[in-house]
């Protein structure tokens, strides 16, 4: 008797919760830390692999919590979609662990930042599971909780008195979403009786017309604050560039793609609609085009990146926006491919600093020669960002644009600021590439703040951060090679999310 | 669909207005305050959500179809127990700020104004006079020191 | 031995010291801001709501209770014998550190939550036990109140670090910073 494929669907939240508690207690040895960080993150990376292998076989695996079946009971749903992104995300997780670790040895010799580090990064690696697999509104509070929560304390630890600030802009944003989150399923609540969301996507699409509006609108504004999307997105490039290098491309990575995740699920499963949202086409286009514009204006690398970040986000809005499967698996390709590339910008930018000793794009120069191995992993990133053939970034814009063409004249005009966003992207990119990697060799500065987290302007940087961000660079060009069977994947998972059905049957059984 | 008694929706009115307000101030202090009082607000609207009042739902006390609706119950308690949480970070943080920078404000992004000047008309292509990029930058400075 | 007798042997300003180790020390503050009443009454009311609290845990399945308001009124119980007797007054009886009890209570809960597993049932399931003892009759509880206990323990560890960090730290930041606490 083969076991059941089920019980193995709440292991990526509880294992890393279980090595969270590890290296809690046994805090006082950094060694234990780092490998079970490393053991687990490995694990949940197999197991999400296995999910996602036999969830594009036999349909959506649901475990039942407990054993109470849904809408009483808490399900956890590992569908394509979730699945895809819970692989990626926990390989990106894994690589920015060992980039952080080798930093923190090559620098004090200690391999951990603060007995802090490795249970929260755990316990936010759980919360992003959680996110990808609930099939509740409210445990998807409860993940989104525990995910801010660990990064509160991540981009807060040890913090100078100039980056504290940052700090609580960011912890005041995200607290007043998560407010608003649960006053949404307050009233999503007195208005169906249900949080499960198999069983909503029945009971909202009986409610009146405006109620199901305006609950829509709230869970777009809530998943809005969380995506970054513009006009919700001032908080992101404030904070993010605040925190140490390896935090910073964790969050770019993964917390804004968890947010869109759950618009993505929330809009497609509960609200469903049949032609173009107008609306989040509006937005995506404001996404794109703030963020790309704002990016040219900055002069701080991480600052630039951020507002790359949130130009990217309408990218995917504008999948969703377009609401047909072609879009909904665009957007979800898009989705993966933007996990792997945020997070390799941020380490990269991580490295040019730690070389340079600054952030600022005019004080540096001239990293052609002096590091060439980065000026090799900036290229390649860069042209996946900015989406330049053959590279995944290409791939996942193509699928964009042919499903935004076929629908309307208006998602053509939309497809139409894509290509612009995206060569604003070549530009903004470009001109890093020429201020960091052309022109004279600059002298690294001095460390302004040695108190602090991370170790900058020194030549020492250890081979292990350079094999991380390679294998996330690697990840990257992975995904460019096996476009054919992963756009096969998200098309399925595109018809999924649309027709619903499949879902539904999983979560409530046959009789729905 | 339910419908809630006046003194409920009106009190938890107040409780969403002045936690937002407090949530608006610079003080972080202030904003922790706003946080619970907008945190007692969400969860007094999560109760609501469960109907009118009723018995506990606690099996073998009352019969079966006079007990509350035991969910948005269970949902509240999650709900304080992280507001609980979110509360002593804050608290910390509060300390902390109080600690490194001698206030607990939350202040302006400098590197944000300074773009921000950057961009003045003043600032032309034709003329480009130090002077004024130094004026804005002094003032910038002045406006992060305060 | 008479009352006289005992009030001999112990010296004059020492006749408060507890002779029991996990009694409020006595020697914590400088005595202005000492308030004896509050002391005594922590005495009497410390055992007795950590018991109360074990009560609350252990009655939780079926009655109102469980493990986070058992630990929530332990965590009162510390809370309350801080605010008798400062961080001084703490150390004496919790010589763990907070960040390993609230560990461990975490622990104990996801254990509970991935043992299921094992016998190949679905994550956090939770099975009846019924156990015949002579005297006491039948003894009944369910596996879940494992999963009640970890949730204790990281309650009253949550508690303990907070008063350390954010109650005893501040205390030591103002006495090092020449303030009186």
């Amino acid at each position: 008797m083969t076991p059941d494929v089920a019980l193995i669907v709440p292991l990526p939240v509880l294992l890393p919760l279980l090595g969270a508690t590890v290296t809690v207690v046994g805090s006082r040895s950094p060694a234990l830390q780092r490998v079970v960080g490393i053991v687990t993150l490995t694990s949940v990376a197999v197991l999400a692999g296995v999910l996602l292998v036999v969830a594009d076989r036999r349909g959506p695996v649901v475990a039942q919590l407990g054993g109470w079946a849904p809408p009483v009971g808490i399900a956890l749903v590992a569908d394509r979609l979730s699945a895809l992104l819970l692989l990626v995300s926990t390989l990106v997780t894994l690589a920015v662990l060992v980039y952080a670790i080798d930093q923190r040895i090559a620098d004090y010799g200690r391999g951990t930042a603060s007995t802090t580090f490795h249970p929260m990064y755990l316990m936010l690696s759980a919360g992003v599971s959680l996110a990808y697999l609930t099939g509740d509104l409210f445990t998807l509070f409860v993940a989104f909780e525990l995910m801010l929560t660990a990064s509160y304390v991540l981009i807060t630890r040890r913090t100078s008195a100039s980056k504290i600030r940052a700090g609580m802009t960011y912890v005041t944003v995200s607290l007043l979403s998560s407010l608003l989150f649960l006053t949404a399923i307050a009233l999503v609540y007195a208005a169906t009786g249900t949080v499960n969301l198999a069983d909503l996507a029945g009971r909202i699409a009986l409610l009146p017309a405006g109620l199901e509006t305006v609950l829509g609108l709230m869970l777009l504004v809530v998943f809005g604050i969380k995506a970054a999307m513009v006009p919700l997105h001032l908080w992101l490039p404030d904070s993010y560039p605040n925190a140490p290098g390896p935090v910073a491309a964790l969050f770019a990575g993964l917390l804004t793609k968890v947010g869109f995740y759950a618009m993505l699920r929330t809009q497609t499963l509960l609200f469903h609609r049949d032609e173009p949202w107008n609306l989040l086409l509006v937005l995506a286009v404001a996404t794109m085009l703030v963020g790309a514009l704002g990016a040219l204006a900055q002069n701080d690398l991480n600052r630039l990146l951020s507002f790359l970040l949130v130009s990217h986000i309408g990218f995917m809005l504008f999948g969703l926006a377009v609401f047909n499967a072609a879009g909904v698996s665009g957007a979800a390709l898009y989705a993966a491919h933007h996990i792997t590339v945020l997070a390799t910008l941020f380490l990269i930018s991580g490295l040019i600093t730690r070389r340079t000793g600054t952030v600022a794009l005019d004080q540096m120069g001239g990293l052609l020669r002096t590091a060439p191995a980065l000026a090799v992993l900036y290229a390649i990133a860069a042209l996946t960002l900015a989406g330049v053939p053959p590279t995944a970034g290409f791939v996942a814009k193509l699928a964009l644009l042919q499903s935004g063409v076929a629908v309307g004249p208006w998602p053509t005009i939309v497809a139409g600021v894509v290509v612009v966003a995206s060569l604003l992207t070549l530009y903004a990119l470009a001109r890093v590439w020429v201020r960091v990697f052309w022109g004279e060799a600059v002298a690294p500065l001095l460390d302004d703040d040695p108190d602090d987290e991370v170790v900058v302007g020194t030549a020492n940087t250890p081979a292990a951060m350079y094999a991380a961000t390679g294998g996330l660079v690697a990840v990257s060009l992975a995904i460019a090679v096996f476009a054919g069977p992963l756009s096969a994947v998200t098309g399925r998972a595109g018809v999924d999310l649309l027709e619903r059905e499949p879902y539904l049957v999983a979560v409530l059984g046959a009789q729905s | 669909m339910i419908t809630v008694n006046a003194t409920m929706a009106l009190t938890i009115a107040v409780l969403f207005a002045t936690g937002f307000y407090l949530l608006l101030q610079r003080s972080l202090m202030r904003v922790l305050i706003g946080v619970v009082v907008l945190g007692h607000g969400t969860n007094l609207l999560l109760q609501l959500a469960g109907g009118p009042p009723a018995a506990p739902p606690i099996l073998g006390t009352v019969p079966a179809e006079a007990i509350g609706d035991p969910l948005p119950q269970a949902l509240a308690l999650t709900a304080v127990v992280i507001t609980f949480a979110l509360t002593t970070f804050l608290l910390a943080l509060g300390y902390r700020a109080f600690v490194l920078v001698g206030h607990d404000e939350v202040q302006d992004d400098i590197e944000d104004r300074r773009i921000g000047t950057q961009s003045l008309p003043t600032a032309s292509l034709a003329d480009p006079d130090d002077e004024v990029d130094e004026a804005a930058d002094d003032d910038v400075e002045s406006q992060a020191g305060r | 031995m008479t009352a006289g007798q005992r009030d001999e042997q112990v010296p004059f300003d020492e006749w408060d010291v507890p002779r029991q180790g996990w009694w409020l020390s006595g020697e914590c503050r400088d005595s202005y801001s000492r308030t004896l009443l509050l002391e005594i009454a922590t005495r009497t009311l410390f055992p007795t709501m950590l018991v109360f609290s074990l009560y609350l845990l252990l009655v939780g399945h079926y009655s109102p209770g469980g493990g986070f308001s058992g630990g929530l009124v332990a965590g009162l119980a510390f809370v309350l014998r801080y605010m008798a007797g400062g961080a001084v007054g703490l150390g004496a009886v919790v010589t763990l550190r907070s960040p390993v009890l609230l560990g461990s209570g975490l622990m104990i809960a996801v254990l509970t939550g991935l043992a299921p597993l094992l016998v190949g049932a679905p994550a956090l399931s939770s099975a009846y036990l019924s156990v015949e003892l002579p005297l006491v009759g039948t003894v009944s509880s369910q596996t879940s109140l494992l999963l009640d206990v970890g949730v204790y323990l990281l309650i009253v560890g949550a508690v303990l670090d907070l008063l350390r960090s954010l109650g005893g730290g501040i205390e030591r930041d103002m006495q090092d910073a020449g303030e009186r606490p």
